[in-house]
């Protein structure tokens, strides 16, 4: 351990002696605390105030079979510190119960009921504790507890799909939509409470594209694990996929090739800027502008032929692996590189000064759907909307994996939090993706690709983030024997960011839902899986 | 205005002219694997590795069984790579769509060697010719019937009972300028009781069995549905398990599959241009009664 890691240690250890039974690390920036019990109330408190931790994520584990036991792990991390710091607490099986922390830190409310609905432990003292994961017909069954098999054929579902809270007042009424909507997205279930116009609140039920991803994990040999990873969130398939291969490339303590991690960069790079500048033109799309979403469209388009141009896939599918990438580049497709991005480039700067153009635009996202910062700090906001509301954080910077440390880049951060400062913050995110690449298009990409994958050792731990172009990705791993997994924790920014929607949407009128909704773009199957 | 009305002009036209002509598509895109039934030494090693069972061996005694499925296929290439003596290829094809879900798999019969490699291939079955209906005649046959029969419209629903958005963000590509579905006189529409042609992308979900059931009887009759994807048609990589019921057919009836993961816009447009055909028929069999 170096210095400094050892006197923030000591200064836990000091404060919680009696309560922390290990400090271990297999890798320099992985930090495991094993603590005595389930309460980590007084803990996360300490780190909160002291060194303004922020709780990154929580997710449970049933390890009954092999510790008997439960634990729940809480991954905090801290302003200019590159290790996350992960508390492991048991959760005892003869008393499946845990001190919520949703209280005071609003930001693991879905997270911890996601604990209550999949391993049956109770979150005890926790504010809202409906369920959240499975749907109020389900029948009582956890399904990520070991002793429950994949394949299980639950029975016909009865009864009421969700029980929402009422709406009181006189001339409130309530406006169910979906889970089909009018357009051609995912399913999500949004009760409008309104007086009027204005929405007074909106409840959201999720996990309509529940599909056991996590459990199946569980189930897929680690190679062919990758495509999954890859089908957890279709835009974000090339981060979902990097994120999955550096856990268990974390897991066996494996190099990867500089050439892998330069070219896993520029393709992070090219699903963000793809992402953003459709969203930019459907936000414009949503209040008339339908020119800018026709441009914004082919702009789009350019750049997923591209990726095909790179990886054989528009989605940047069948590309990554653990070890590296499965193809290098020859001359022929680094120029096409060289030369899209610059005419990418080019056009990018004409659509943004379109838009800009258009002061009937303009008016309609200013002051639309407004998420303040400090609530976006309490809700544990992450990604562009965290960014437009102020939270400082960014994955590249903070834990830099792949090739990011080499290139400077600057992280755009507002204070203003409406549906214009979304689009700023991906605006000035697409010219910053611009200079990485180029900055990376510019090494000299020679040598080998992929590594070799050593045979992975059982029972690692593994835990890996990557900046999807939403925001922070997380997955967590367990290695189990015979090249499987235990246990796959997935965390998509959309899962910590749905809270902030409810937020933004307050006060507006419901004719704005649609590109406010438009401005956060979660992923309706990352959540859910 | 005026800025606007410039870039109009200086970006003239991107609309692709597929299916009139063939799809521009890079040289590097992975569609079909072709299999060389006779030179394949050894199925099991594509096996191993494909990552959705879209291949499986079955053997019995000393002859194998070895099924491949389009319907399960991501179209990764692993099976290419790990297969010997080029018996397996990754082809350029994409126009995969059919309204037979037995015509997206192949079986191969071999006896083996005591190594369990393949000694003689003894059959296949393969219905493939059926698969490989030209998309021009399908594109022209298909414009005649929206003009006949649809009074020059077709609306399609489309329903996400499961997916990972992949399928979604190329059906929502047909829009852009260069795919430009309204071409065909086809547009999406917000309600099922407007709608000819269901669009449905899996795998379907416990959680959406409902929503897509009601969807589909809501459609008037004549409808086609159109299962889209790996997932949509078999439930891809997902399969079946507690929470996904796999494919689109075990919950309404499906017209017309089209593989791929997702599917390329232009492998979208065959197939419904494929379905639409369908329609054609539909109506014409309701019209005699
Ligand atoms: S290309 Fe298709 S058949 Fe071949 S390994 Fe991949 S999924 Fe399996």
């Amino acid at each position: 351990m170096t210095q400094a890691m050892s006197a923030f240690f000591e200064a836990l250890r000091q404060k919680f002696g009696a309560q922390i039974q290990s400090i271990s690390t297999d890798r320099e920036d992985e930090v495991y605390l094993l603590v005595g019990d389930s309460d980590i109330r007084a803990l996360a408190e300490y780190l909160r105030s002291e060194f303004d931790a922020r709780l990154v994520t929580v997710f449970a584990e049933d390890r009954r079979s092999a510790e008997s036991v439960f634990f729940n792990y809480y991954v905090f991390e801290r302003k200019g510190d590159t290790r996350y710091l992960i508390v492991r607490a048991p959760v005892h099986a003869d008393h499946p119960e845990f001190p919520s922390l949703s209280a005071g830190l609003p930001a693991v409310n879905w997270q911890e009921r996601e604990i209550q609905d999949w391993f049956g432990l109770k979150a005890v003292g926790h504010p809202n504790p409906r369920r959240v994961a499975m749907h109020d017909n389900w029948p009582d069954v956890h399904p990520l507890r070991k002793d429950f098999p994949l394949g299980t054929v639950l029975p016909p579902f009865e009864g009421e799909r969700h029980i929402y809270r009422p709406a009181l007042g006189e001339g409130v009424f309530q406006v169910p939509v979906g889970p089909v909507h009018a357009g051609t997205i995912e399913p999500g279930h949004f009760n409008f409470a309104v007086a009027g116009e204005p929405i007074l609140y909106l409840q959201l039920r999720m996990f309509y594209t529940h599909k056991g991803t996590e459990k199946l994990f569980e189930k897929l040999p680690i190679q062919k694990a990758v495509f999954l990873a890859e089908s957890i969130s279709g835009d974000s398939s090339f981060s979902h996929g990097t994120a999955f291969c550096q856990a268990i490339e974390r897991a066996a303590q494996m190099e990867v090739p500089l050439r892998a991690l330069i070219m896993r960069t520029i393709l992070l790079e090219l699903e963000r800027i793809c992402n953003h500048v459709a969203d930019i033109g459907a936000i414009a799309n949503d209040v008339g502008f339908v020119v800018a979403n026709a441009h914004a469209s082919r702009l789009k388009e350019m750049l997923v032929s591209l990726n095909e141009q790179l990886t054989g896939n528009r989605l940047l599918r069948g590309m990554v692996c653990v070890g590296g990438v499965r193809r290098g580049w020859d001359a022929v497709q680094l120029v096409a590189l060289r030369a899209a991005i610059e005419v990418f480039a080019s056009e990018f700067q004409d659509l943004v000064a379109l838009i800009d153009s258009s002061e009937s635009t303009r008016d309609r996202l200013e002051q639309t759907g407004v998420l303040r910062p400090e609530k976006a700090k309490d809700l544990g906001i992450v990604g562009v909307v965290g960014r437009a509301s102020g939270v400082d954080l960014d994955v590249r910077r903070d834990h830099p994996y792949a090739a990011y440390g080499r290139y400077s880049f600057r992280v755009p951060v507002y204070q203003v939090g409406d549906v214009t400062h979304r689009m700023q913050v991906r605006g000035d995110e697409v010219r910053e993706s611009l200079g990485i690449i180029r900055g990376a298009a510019d090494e000299s990409l020679h040598g080998d690709f992929r590594a070799q994958v050593p045979p992975i050792p059982a029972d690692r731990c593994a835990l890996s983030a990557v900046e999807g172009w939403r925001g922070e990705i997380i997955h967590w791993i367990r290695t189990g024997p015979d090249n499987h997994l235990e246990r796959c924790k997935i965390k998509d920014p959309s899962l910590n960011n749905w809270p902030a929607l409810v937020e933004a949407v307050q006060g507006n009128i419901i004719a704005d839902f649609p590109v406010i909704n438009k401005s956060f773009n979660l992923s309706y199957s990352g959540t859910d899986r | 205005m005026f800025k606007i009305i410039q870039k109009t002009i200086a970006t003239g036209i991107v609309t692709t002219k597929y299916p009139g002509e063939p799809a521009q598509i890079s040289e590097q895109f992975r569609g079909r694997p072709s299999f060389d039934f006779e030179k394949w030494k050894d199925a099991r090693p594509a096996t191993e590795v494909c990552p959705t069972g879209a291949i499986s061996v079955c053997d019995e005694g000393g002859s194998r069984r070895v099924t491949v499925d389009y319907g399960l296929c991501v179209f990764c290439g692993l099976c290419a790579e790990a297969s010997a003596d080029q018996a397996v290829r990754i082809t350029q094809e994409f126009e995969l769509a059919s309204a037979d879900r037995r015509n997206l798999v192949l079986t191969a019969e071999y006896s083996l060697n005591t190594d369990r490699t393949h000694r003689e291939l003894r059959a296949v079955h393969q219905r493939l010719g059926d698969l490989e209906e030209d998309v021009e005649s399908v594109g022209q046959k298909a414009r005649k019937n929206i003009q006949k029969l649809l009074k020059r419209s077709l609306a399609i629903r489309q329903v996400d009972a499961g997916s990972c958005n992949g399928c979604e963000l190329e059906i929502v590509a047909l829009n852009n300028p260069v795919y430009d579905l309204e071409r065909f006189g086809i547009q999406f529409v917000a309600s099922p009781r407007h709608a000819d042609m269901l669009l449905v992308t899996g795998p379907v979900t416990r959680n959406m069995e409902l929503a897509l059931l009601k969807t589909y009887q809501a459609m008037p009759e004549p409808k086609v549905v159109v299962a889209v994807g790996a997932c949509g048609i078999s439930g891809g990589i997902f399969g079946k398990n507690y929470a996904s019921l796999g494919g689109v057919d075990n919950v309404v009836p499906v017209d017309v599959y089209i593989p791929g993961c997702p599917p390329r816009p232009q492998a979208l447009l065959h197939g419904i241009l494929l379905a639409v055909g369908r329609l054609g028929e539909r109506l014409y069999d309701d019209r005699r009664g």
